[in-house]
C-alpha cells in the first residue's frame, strides 16, 4: 500500500493538496460538530453523565480481571463459546478458523473498528472467504478497495458525488436518480440477497455486559440485525475494555456515545445478543462465539495509558481536531485516526514508526473538552513525546537546539545578551515591518509573514526607563 | 473613575506583582509589556519586573524534553516565588506554570509543591485584572470594530473567555464583531507551526478567512504567539485587518503600528 511507504509529512502533503478530500472532510465533520453542539444544548446533564461514564469505565478497568471472568461465566451459561486472543494475529486466526470450521463460503460483516484493528478483512480475503461489508460506508470502502478514514463514518473521505459514480460503475442495478435515497436503494439491491445467504456473520460490540454475558451493538442502518440473524454462526470480536457491569451501565454509556458521535439521542438500532438460538426461538444463529481481544490493552494498563482504555470510539475528538479536519484519516496511517488514533497507533505500530502522530498536534485541548469520558488526550500525546525524547527518537537538531536554549535561558545575563543580539539580527532583515528572507525562518515564511521585532527588547527599554526615573 | 480592590480596602497595601513579560513579548513586541505594566499599575498594583526572568520552559516541555523543562521551571519559581502575584500577558505561558509545572517536576515532590503554590498566585493578565483586581479601564477611547480570538491555553486551561470581553466593553467607541470559530485553534501550537508548517498553514488559512468574514477592523487576542501567526497570515493574504494584543488597546496604546507594520 502506498500509504504505508510514504512518510507522515508526505501523506499530509498529498491530503492538503486534495480539495475534494477537504470538501468531504468538512461535510462530515462539520455536520457532526453542529449536531453534537445542538445535542449538548438539549442535554444539560452532560457533565454529570460524563463524570458517571468516566467512573464506570475506570471502575471496570480497575477490576478488569473480575469482570472478564464474570462475563465469560455468564456468556458460557447462555450457550456462547468464549475465545481469548492475546494479539491481533491470534484474534484474526481464531475468526478465520471458526469460519472454516463452519464451512463458510460467504461471511457478512457489521462495521467494527476492532475488526480493522486485528486485520480481519485482510485475513478473511487471504483465506479465500467471500467477505461482504454490510454497513453502507464500509460497503463503499470495500468497493473502493481502501481503508476506513473515520471510526464512525469510514467512507468520510469520499464525497457523495464520488460514491454515486462508483455505485454506477460497480453495482448490478445502480440508481438512476441522483438522490441519497436512490443511492441507498442501489446498495440495498446489491446487498440484500447476500445478507440472506451468508454462512457466518461477524460483528463487533460496543459493550459487553458482565452480569448477563450479552453483547451490545449499535447501528443506524439495521444491518447488524439483518447480518447476525440469518447465518448459522455469529462471531463477535471485542476488545476487553468494552466491558460494563450491567445493562444499566451500558445505557449510561450509550447516552454519551450517541450524542457525542452523531448528535442523536439514541441510535436507530441498539441490539443485544445473548447466546445462540434457544429451543423455541424462531430465529438466531446455531452457534454464537465471542472473541475477547487484548492486543496491547493490558500493556496500556501497565504503561500508564489506562485513561485511554475508557475510549468508547465516538469520534468526537477527531471531528473537533483542527489537524484531522485538514488531513482526514488516512494520513494517520493506522486503524484509528485523529487524536485518539495518535495516542493508540504508537502503541500498536511502535513509536519509531509513528512518532509524527503525537507531535502533529497543537495541544489546543479541544479533543479533551469534547471527549464524553474525559480522556486527557493532550497529556497522553505529550506522554509519547516525553518517551520519544527519552528513547532518543527526536531529531538531533531539535535536541541540540533545546539544549542550547535551556543552557542560555537558565543564565539570565547570557539570555539578555542573546535576545538583544537576536532582535538586532532580525532587524537586519526588516522590510516594512516584516522579516524577509532571513535564513532559518523558511518554515514560517513559506506560508505567512513574520512580523519584525522592535529595535530593542522590552528588558533593555524597561531598564533605561527605570534609570531615567 | 476606576475602582480597584485597593480603593475598597481589600488590600491593606498594594499587592506586589511580579510581571513576567514572556520571551515573545520581550523580544518581539515590547509595547505589550509596557501596556501590561500600565494596566497593572492603573489597577493599583506595585509592579516589579525581575531581571532574572527568561522563558517558562514550554517549548522544551511540549517537545517531550521534560528534564530541560524542569530546569526552567525551577528557575521561574526561584525568580517569582517572592511576589504576591505573578502576572503575564499570555494564557499559554501561565497555563504552563499553573497546569504543567507540577507535572514537569513530578519526580521532585518538594519542587512540585513549590510549583503548585506559585501556580495558585500566577495569572493571565485579563483574568487577573478582572477576577482579582476587579479592575475596569477608564477613559479609554477607540472608534473602531474588533473581533476576538480565544487562544486555547487561556480558554481551556485557565477559563479566560469573559474577562477580555468585559474589559474591552469598557473602551468607548469599540464594538465587537463575533468571530466564527473564535474558540478554534489558530494552528500556531508553539513549535508545531514550524515542525508541521504545511498543516499549520492550512489551519491558520481558515482562521484568517473567518477573521476577514467577521468584518472587523481589528483582530485582538491575549497571546502574542497566536497573534503573530494570524497577523502573519492576514498580511500574506493581503487582508486589511490589523492585529493587536488586547492589552495594548486596553492601555490606550494601540495608536502605533499593529503587529507586522513598520514602526
Amino acid at each position: 500500500m502506498q500509504e504505508a511507504t510514504l512518510s507522515f509529512k508526505a501523506r499530509a502533503k498529498e491530503a492538503l493538496a486534495d480539495p475534494t478530500l477537504k470538501i468531504a472532510i468538512d461535510r462530515t465533520t462539520g455536520t457532526a460538530e453542529r449536531k453534537r453542539a445542538v445535542a449538548m444544548t438539549q442535554f444539560p446533564q452532560f457533565e454529570a453523565a460524563r463524570e458517571r461514564g468516566k467512573r464506570i469505565k475506570d471502575h471496570v478497568i480497575a477490576n478488569l480481571d473480575h469482570y472478564l471472568l464474570e462475563f465469560e461465566r455468564n456468556a458460557i451459561a447462555s450457550g456462547a463459546k468464549v475465545h481469548w486472543a492475546r494479539t491481533a494475529e491470534e484474534a484474526s486466526q481464531i475468526v478465520v478458523r471458526l469460519c472454516k470450521e463452519a464451512g463458510a463460503k460467504r461471511v457478512t460483516r457489521v462495521k467494527s473498528m476492532l475488526g480493522e484493528e486485528i486485520g480481519l478483512p485482510h485475513a478473511l480475503d487471504e483465506a479465500g472467504i467471500e467477505r461482504v461489508e454490510t454497513d453502507l460506508a464500509e460497503h463503499i470502502v470495500q468497493l473502493g478497495g481502501d481503508r476506513p478514514s473515520h471510526i464512525v463514518w469510514p467512507s468520510m473521505h469520499r464525497t457523495r458525488e464520488q460514491v454515486s459514480e462508483m455505485f454506477k460503475r460497480l453495482h448490478r442495478a445502480p440508481h438512476q436518480e441522483e438522490t441519497i435515497e436512490a443511492m441507498v436503494d442501489s446498495a440495498r439491491r446489491e446487498l440484500r440477497d447476500k445478507f440472506l445467504t451468508a454462512d457466518v456473520s461477524i460483528s463487533g460490540a460496543n459493550f459487553l455486559l458482565a452480569d448477563t454475558g450479552a453483547t451490545c451493538t449499535v447501528t443506524n442502518e439495521g444491518n447488524a440485525e439483518l447480518t447476525t440473524t440469518p447465518p448459522r454462526v455469529h462471531i463477535v470480536t471485542a476488545g476487553i475494555e468494552k466491558l460494563v457491569p450491567s445493562m444499566g451501565h451500558a445505557i449510561a454509556m450509550l447516552r454519551l456515545l450517541v450524542r457525542s458521535a452523531t448528535g442523536a439521542d439514541v441510535t436507530q438500532y441498539t441490539t443485544f445478543h445473548c447466546g445462540p438460538k434457544q429451543t423455541g426461538d424462531r430465529d438466531g444463529p446455531e452457534e454464537f462465539h465471542i472473541v475477547l481481544v487484548d492486543n496491547g490493552r493490558t500493556r496500556m494498563l501497565r504503561e500508564g495509558m489506562k485513561d485511554m482504555l475508557r475510549c468508547i470510539r465516538c469520534g468526537a475528538c477527531m471531528n473537533h481536531c483542527v489537524v484531522f479536519r485538514q488531513l482526514g484519516g488516512h494520513v494517520y496511517g493506522g486503524t484509528y485516526p485523529g487524536p485518539m488514533g495518535a495516542v493508540l497507533t504508537p502503541m500498536f505500530d511502535g513509536l519509531e514508526q509513528s512518532r509524527d502522530l503525537p507531535h502533529a498536534c497543537t495541544m489546543n485541548g479541544k479533543c479533551q473538552e469534547v471527549c464524553p469520558v474525559a480522556i486527557p488526550l493532550p497529556t497522553l500525546l505529550r506522554g509519547w513525546r516525553d518517551r520519544s525524547w527519552r528513547e532518543g527518537l527526536e531529531p538531533t537538531a531539535v535536541r541540540f537546539g533545546l539544549g542550547i536554549h535551556t543552557f542560555v535561558a537558565s543564565r539570565p545575563r547570557l539570555y539578555r545578551l542573546g535576545t538583544a543580539i537576536a532582535v538586532r539580527v532580525m532587524r537586519l532583515f526588516n522590510r516594512g515591518g516584516l522579516v524577509k528572507g532571513m535564513p532559518g525562518l523558511g518554515a514560517w515564511t513559506a506560508y505567512r509573514e513574520f512580523p519584525a521585532p522592535a529595535k530593542r527588547t522590552f528588558m533593555e527599554m524597561y531598564k533605561d526607563q527605570e534609570k531615567g526615573q | 473613575m476606576t475602582t480597584t480592590l485597593k480603593q475598597i480596602g481589600a488590600f491593606s497595601s498594594p499587592p506586589r506583582v511580579g510581571l513576567f513579560v514572556t520571551c515573545l513579548v520581550d523580544a518581539m513586541r515590547p509595547s505589550v509589556g509596557f501596556a501590561t505594566l500600565k494596566l497593572l499599575r492603573d489597577a493599583g498594583c506595585r509592579v516589579e519586573v525581575p531581571d532574572a526572568q527568561t522563558c517558562c520552559g514550554q517549548p522544551a516541555f511540549n517537545s517531550g524534553d521534560t528534564a530541560d523543562a524542569a530546569v526552567l521551571a525551577r528557575h521561574f519559581i526561584e525568580t517569582f516565588e517572592g511576589y504576591d502575584y505573578v502576572v503575564a500577558p499570555s494564557g499559554s505561558c501561565v497555563g504552563m506554570t499553573r497546569a504543567h509545572y507540577a507535572e514537569a517536576l513530578a519526580d521532585d515532590p518538594a519542587w512540585a509543591e513549590r510549583a503548585r503554590r506559585l501556580g495558585e498566585r500566577t495569572y493571565e493578565l485579563m483574568s487577573f485584572l478582572v477576577d482579582v483586581m476587579h479592575f475596569a479601564p477608564a477613559d479609554v477611547k477607540l472608534d473602531t470594530s474588533f473581533t476576538y480570538h480565544d487562544s486555547c491555553s487561556g480558554l481551556r486551561e485557565l477559563g479566560v473567555h469573559d474577562q477580555p470581553r468585559a474589559l474591552l466593553d469598557k473602551v468607548s467607541g469599540l464594538t465587537l464583531k463575533p468571530l466564527e470559530g473564535n474558540d478554534v485553534c489558530c494552528g500556531f501550537g508553539g513549535t508545531f507551526c514550524v515542525k508541521y508548517p504545511a498543516i499549520s498553514n492550512a489551519v491558520v488559512g481558515e482562521k484568517a478567512d473567518a477573521i476577514d468574514r467577521s468584518g472587523a477592523s481589528l483582530l485582538l487576542g491575549g497571546d502574542l504567539g497566536c497573534l503573530m501567526n494570524m497577523a502573519g497570515k492576514l498580511k500574506r493574504k493581503g487582508s486589511s485587518v490589523r492585529s493587536f494584543h488586547a492589552a495594548e488597546v486596553l492601555a490606550g496604546m494601540a495608536g502605533g503600528p499593529a503587529i507586522g507594520e513598520e514602526r
